[in-house]
């Protein structure tokens, strides 16, 4: 029964091997979405290119799907699963953070790595940059403390909040991205950027 | 440009449904293996603490944040995201490669200079290095791997990421159309 390391006693270098082999798929996977490309990853926020969309929520439905099965096939432990920490004010002001950096920077954290390795020298510098901005958070780490830590909620799953069970909400999520893909292919239309876009 | 594919002849870029696909059963693989889903800014984390700590062990173990990652004798870099995203780089090279997507370059629109995207990139990173601290996780580990969980935190950490930066988009559009 899944999930399988935490459960096993498996040695930490198997581990990491299991985390290299991971990270060798994740890293393909994006390469091959296009991941690789700042200016299609930009794209998004000015519709001529929405593959972040269709990849980013794909995804997510998949993995989602997968769980909600695993879990009822009793394959997987969700009470081992971690669930991400709520922080309210911290989760809200860093995304904020991120998307500036994200629209500035053309790159995230992941997809400057792909980036990065397949000789773009904008994602190098992307990289570098992160690296200073956790070293100005972690120096300046005082003045963020309190913000950081507060308004602690634990870890709640939207399907509980909802008063849902996991497998509606999936439905529901499925059918909402099936809408934002309709809109997605519509922009690609609507803010069609030819030249940009045969050169990504 | 085309690209020239060395397993298909040519093609662009993967369907962006089947990749998502892919990607997701690696995300789900990674559940299923590790309790976890997948992450970038931890492994950068691991890397700045670990950085710091070299260059001054008091420095770190006096800090709040630095001393959360340090114990013992086990190096920061002992972990398994830092392992994740050394695949992440091979696994990016391989698709490039059979792709025909290798080239040493700076990406850039035509309407600006390569120096000033490097500025741009430098500053953006610097932006989502910070953001990723203070929201516990940048897209993959908070938004992607939180939102396959259900969990509030991914949602919110989405649309944050994602809203702001289409509210934004129109005060940087120079720089990409």
């Amino acid at each position: 029964m899944g999930p399988i390391i935490p459960s096993a006693g498996i040695s930490d270098e198997i581990n990491f091997l299991i985390a290299f082999i991971i990270g060798i798929g994740f890293g393909f996977a994006l390469e091959q979405a296009g991941f690789s490309s700042s200016r299609k990853l930009a794209g998004m926020f000015y519709g001529y290119d929405t593959t972040v969309l269709k990849v980013f929520f794909t995804a997510a439905i998949v993995a989602m799907l997968g769980l909600v099965f695993l879990n009822y096939f009793e394959m997987i432990d969700m009470n081992i699963v971690y669930v991400n920490s709520y922080y309210i004010y911290s989760a809200i002001i860093g995304g904020i953070i991120m998307g500036a950096g994200f629209i500035i920077g053309g790159f995230c954290p992941g997809t400057s790595v792909v980036a990065a390795s397949i000789g773009k020298i904008d994602a190098w510098w992307f990289l570098g940059g992160s690296l200073l901005g956790i070293f100005i958070f972690a120096e300046t780490y005082p003045l963020w403390e309190t913000l950081h830590n507060s308004a602690f909620v634990g870890s709640p799953k939207l399907s509980n909040v909802l008063g849902v069970k996991d497998g509606t909400l999936a439905f529901f999520i499925i059918l909402i991205a099936i809408g934002m893909f309709w809109v997605g292919e519509w922009a690609e239309k609507k803010f069609a950027r030819k030249d940009i876009v045969d050169n990504i | 440009m085309s690209h020239h594919n060395y397993i298909t002849g040519d093609t662009k870029y993967m369907n962006p449904y089947i990749a998502g696909v892919l990607l997701g059963l690696v995300l789900l693989a990674a559940f299923y293996l590790t309790g976890r889903g997948l992450g970038a800014s931890g492994a950068m984390k691991s890397v700045a603490v670990t950085t710091v700590e070299t260059i001054s062990h008091e420095h770190a173990q006096n800090s709040h944040f630095y001393s959360k990652y340090i114990t013992g004798d086990q190096s920061p870099m002992r972990s398994w995201l830092v392992f994740q995203v050394l695949g992440v780089l091979v696994g990016g090279l391989i698709s490039g490669a059979l792709s025909g997507r290798l080239k040493v370059k700076v990406e850039h629109s035509p309407n600006i200079t390569s120096r000033r995207r490097v500025v741009l990139a430098v500053i953006g990173g610097l932006l989502f290095g910070f953001g990723s601290q203070l929201g516990r996780g940048c897209t993959s580990g908070a938004a992607l791997s939180g939102m396959a969980v259900l969990s509030v935190a991914g949602f919110v950490t989405m649309i944050a990421i994602f809203g702001t930066g289409f509210a934004l988009a129109y005060f940087f559009r120079k720089n990409w159309i």
